[in-house]
């Protein structure tokens, strides 16, 4: 195995990189000290993917090395990755220092945090990512004199770094570290670099302390986060770039949450909701996307009077944004608001909007907005759909586009299973049966497939009494997609109807079909009829269902304590 | 008479010449760019025919260490073909407009090279080591029968011949729907450009699959398109900084700190027309065709069709330094337009230590010009001067009706013989001139 692999040392040729990354993987299975030579090469690659494997498999093998092995064997490998020539060697020892220092010597430790300062100020930009990256895990392990003396010198000249992408790392290692450090600490050591980022020149550092600022929020305490954090906060939601305004848009109600109880309200009513109202008109849409999933959580923080008062205006402004995602988004939503404020208040402007996005010229969207149709079917309730949603439901079923009809079949289908059988009958099922008698064929199928979603949740009485009939007369059609569309549904209604149904009416009309001049009406026909002559052989054998009797229910309440 | 750079008095001599002899002129051998990499060890050109031939510097030999070594072929590779795109019925030409090196990362050096729709990123490395002894095949790759191994053994690694291989790791397509014609590595070593007519993407060297947009001119109504990206570059060690030239003759310098779409540019470089000089052309011969920024960061130059200008980055309104290339030709502009010539882009260089540029002309000549002494000089790549260790003499076009002896006049030159590529050492006095099909490489005698 050693023979196969490459010498310790000198540099990886194979057939290509990535061949080399399943033998990173399994190199896992051998002895620890066997292995690190190949893996230590493997750490030098240019492909990333096995580069990061190796370290990987490395920092897997140092649990296992007892203190004194981790000494003689992996620290000397460490040093020589982090000294190596080429930056791939360097890059992959910052992922090393970590699980190697806690539990070796303090003369090693010391060398380890000097292989680690050389590495934080290294020539090549890509070395000070991999080691502003590892930042904060280093931290961890470090004790709090040496975060003190060593970690903060180093996070500070990260976060100066003139690359962009290296100052953005330090953002997050700032997380870890005011997680590591004590309150009183924070403010002499910590803020200084944070309030640097989160004004930052370059546009992607400021993204990043925007995509973090529940963790910092949680990091940093109460008191920090309301003196400096809601100011910070409030200058992101303003930024001049877009990206960082829909980035800290995304954390609204998460930083809200987490602000301390008793002045919350205070906070967000003052600092907090000027920015976002002026969000809600913003420029860019991804801003006003980004705010719009987030922005009725709101509501259960402020109550139901902040609510009506503040927030509802926004939800509406919202709801008739030119941009379709913004609207789905605060559609999506609705569940928060109406714990709170109940969602009759919005329902005035909510069917304008539900309507348009329902109407609206790319299929996608009206995809979204049928995809939430159950949810709200079910919180404005059974008259408010019948009144105004249920036409658009059968719309919906003679789309031109094949998915938004398959779609509003199983909408329908949800439908009966939240409202039941008897409100289908009245008001959905007579106008698909309707459909049968439809001019274009296509509209006659949706009749087929819908009775074929609606069947169970219907039970057999309406099945067989109402929908059977249309079916059964389907089967004569001109087109044969239809024929066999017919075959399909007797196949699939079978089990919900009783056996004599099947025997008198379905049987017959299945053996015509089976002989039927069509190719594919003849092979579904005769689909069908194996299938129902299992139905048929179940009823036969078992005209009523088992009753279980008392013996039986214990043996299984015996068994299942056994399996425990 | 001295030649040109860095203050010494030398002078440039032949050293090689690369490429076919015969008159007839294959079109996929003609040489579209040429690049050293960052030590200068390795010179890469790219050709008409997709191919991308490598020429690495052999150390000087003991007997000769008055002459420096000689470039010979590293690796040849195709790097891109002819593709049809079958939705605009377009025919997408296989020919290299650019070649950059990476950053030396490891043992391996790596380039990317780019055609008109498509960069790829190539790795080129040695196997000098191959594995031998195998159970279930014979050294010449015959299958071994099963059931006649009687004993397994463990491949051992022999060495053997030295192999150079090139190997396409990233395919960077899809992105743009116009013509690219510049690419740049950033000095973080993470991202690059690339730019087409009307925008300019930036890519993660590592993600194929996704690039950013961050400038985007092209116009609501393409009726009212008025001007197009010409070249771009990274600013070599700023990471957030590159320009972009246009046909306007504008340079404009964006900062991709201040926005992700960096369409507002932070500084835009124009130099006012001078209106005695305004003719039907002026607007033709101002589009820039290069940019290049000096190794400091400090200047940048441009090329438009007569002239070099070196810019300071700190003066928007005038370039601090402009040379003319071949002002002789401001009065043939009419018959240069009607053969086309007027539109050819021709590249500049800067030499390792910023104190002197060059940059190609018709009729296989070069011009380099010294910052410092303001002294120019006109050479000639030609297989007549291409004795080893010659002296490259100095040429001149006479512009007079009266012609010296050994100048040449305007009329006579050739114009299809035309340097439009040419490259400078990074640190010593080498210098690789395209001429067609063939490569020459010059370099200094030390007096």
């Amino acid at each position: 195995m050693k023979a196969a692999a490459a010498e310790g040392g000198g540099p990886c040729r194979a057939d290509g990189d990535d061949s080399l990354y399943p033998i990173a993987v399994l190199i896992d299975e051998l002895r620890n000290e066997d292995v690190q030579p190949p893996l230590e090469s493997l750490a030098t690659v240019e492909e990333t993917v096995v580069r990061d494997k190796a370290v990987e498999s490395l920092r897997k093998i140092s649990q296992e090395h007892s203190p004194v092995d981790l000494e003689v064997h992996f620290e000397p490998l460490v040093k020589r990755l982090a000294s190596g020539d080429w930056f791939t060697s360097r890059t992959s020892a910052c992922g090393l220092f970590s699980v190697c220092y806690p539990r070796v010597s303090s003369t090693v430790k010391a060398e380890i945090r000097q292989h680690f300062r050389t590495l934080c100020s290294d020539d090549t930009p890509m070395v000070r990512r991999a080691a502003a990256s590892k930042l904060g895990e280093f931290a961890k392990v470090l004790e709090l004199d040496y975060i003190k003396s060593d970690i903060i010198s180093l996070f500070t000249a990260l976060a100066s770094d003139e690359q962009d992408s290296v100052r953005l790392l330090a953002v997050e290692a700032c997380v870890s570290i005011a997680t590591l450090l004590p309150q009183e600490d924070l403010e002499t050591l910590v803020m200084p670099t944070l309030r640097q980022a989160a004004e930052d020149k370059s546009w992607r550092v400021r993204y990043m302390v925007a995509d973090k600022f529940s963790e910092l929020q949680k990091a940093v305490g109460p008191e920090i986060t309301k003196n400096d954090l809601v100011p910070a906060f409030q200058n992101l939601l303003k930024d001049c770039e877009a990206e960082v305004r829909a980035a800290a848009a995304n954390k609204v109600k998460e930083f809200c949450e987490n602000l301390p109880e008793d002045n919350r309200e205070q906070i967000i009513m003052t600092h907090i909701l000027p920015c976002v109202k002026e969000l809600v008109s913003d420029t860019n849409q991804h801003v006003k996307s980004a705010l719009a999933s987030v922005i009725m959580g709101l509501s259960t923080i402020l109550g139901k009077d902040n609510t009506i008062e503040h927030l509802l205006p926004l939800f509406l402004a919202q709801l008739k944004d030119e941009c379709p995602e913004v609207r789905l988004n605060i559609i999506s939503n609705l569940d928060c608001v109406n714990e709170v404020i109940g969602i009759r208040q919005l329902s005035q402007s909510l069917l304008p909007a539900i309507v348009e996005l329902a109407e609206d010229a790319k299929w996608r969207v009206r995809l979204a907005i049928i995809e939430y149709m159950p949810l709200l079917a079910g919180q404005l309730g059974v008259e408010f759909f019948d009144e105004k949603l249920n036409t658009l439901c059968m719309a919906w079923l003679i789309d031109h586009v094949y998915a938004i009809r398959e779609a509003a079949t199983c909408n329908l289908m949800k439908l009966v299973e939240k409202f039941g059988a008897e409100w289908a009958q009245n008001t959905i099922v007579p106008k698909v049966l309707g459909m049968a008698n439809d001019p274009n064929y296509l509209h006659r199928m949706t009749t087929l497939f819908c009775i074929n979603a609606l069947s169970e949740a219907c039970g057999q009485d309406i099945t067989t009494k109402q929908m059977l009939p249309v079916v059964l007369k389907m089967s004569n059609d001109q087109v044969a997609n239809v024929r066999f569309n017919v075959a399909k549904s007797l196949q699939k209604i079978g089990p919900v109807l009783d056996s004599n149904a099947l025997q008198a009416e379905v049987k017959p009309v299945l053996e015509k079909l089976a002989t039927d001049t069509d190719m594919d009406v003849k092979y579904f026909a005769q689909e069908a009829i194996s299938a129902t002559r299992a139905v048929f052989a179940l009823h036969a054998a078992a005209p009523s269902p088992p009753v279980l009797d008392a013996n039986f229910e214990k043996q299984m309440e015996q068994q299942a304590v056994c399996f425990h | 008479m001295a030649g040109v750079a860095g203050g010494n008095d030398f002078q440039w001599c032949f050293s090689q010449v690369k490429g076919a002899i015969d008159e007839d002129v294959a079109e996929a051998d003609i040489i579209s760019t040429v690049e050293f990499n960052y030590s200068g060890d390795l010179l890469a050109t790219g050709d008409k025919g997709g191919r991308v031939v490598i020429f690495q510097h052999e150390q000087e030999s003991k007997n000769r260490p008055h002459l420096r070594g000689e470039y010979n072929v590293y690796s040849t590779f195709q790097s891109h073909e002819p593709e049809f795109d079958y939705l605009k019925s377009l025919e997408i030409e296989e020919k290299i407009n650019k070649i950059r090196w990476l950053p030396q990362q490891n043992a391996a050096h790596f380039l990317l090279s780019t055609n008109d729709k498509t960069i790829k990123l190539w790795k080129i490395s040695e196997r000098d080591k191959r594995a031998e002894g195998y159970n279930l095949k014979d050294e010449d790759g015959r299958l071994r029968d099963p059931f006649r191994i009687t004993s397994l053994r463990v491949p051992v690694l022999m060495p053997m011949d030295l192999m150079v291989e090139a190997s396409p790791r990233r395919i960077f397509a899809n992105a743009h729907t116009y013509h690219i014609n510049s690419i740049s590595v950033n000095s973080d070593h993470e991202t690059y450009l690339s730019a087409d007519d009307l925008r300019i993407n930036l890519w993660h060297l590592e993600i194929t699959d996704r690039s950013f947009n961050i400038v985007d001119i092209k116009p609501a109504n393409m009726e009212e398109l008025t001007e197009v990206i010409t070249a771009a570059e990274c600013h070599p060690h700023q990471c957030n900084v590159f320009v972009y030239s246009s046909s306007k003759g504008t340079i404009r310098l964006c900062d991709m700190r201040a926005a992700a779409l960096c369409d507002r540019h932070s500084k835009f470089f124009e130099e006012p027309e001078d209106p005695s000089s305004r003719s039907f052309f002026s607007e033709i011969i101002s589009s820039i065709s290069d940019v290049k920024f000096s190794h400091s960061g400090r200047y940048m130059m441009t090329r438009d069709y007569l002239s070099v200008k070196v810019w300071d980055l700190n003066m928007e309104n005038r370039p601090v330094e402009t040379y003319q290339v071949h002002e002789y030709l401001r009065s043939k502009l009419c018959s240069l337009y009607e053969n086309d010539c007027i539109f050819d882009k021709f590249e500049c260089c800067w030499n390792g230590s910023d104190s002197a540029i060059m940059t190609g002309s018709y009729n296989n000549f070069f011009r380099m010009f010294d910052r410092n002494t303001r002294r120019d000089i006109t050479l000639e790549a030609s297989r007549e001067s291409s004795k080893p260790r010659a002296t490259l003499k100095p040429r001149k076009v006479s512009t007079g009706g009266k012609r010296k002896k050994d100048e040449i006049s305007v009329d006579s030159l050739d114009f299809n013989k035309k340097i439009l590529h040419t490259a400078w050492h990074p640190k010593d006095n080498v210098i690789a001139v395209a001429a067609t099909n063939n490569l020459y490489i010059f370099q200094d005698k030390i007096n």
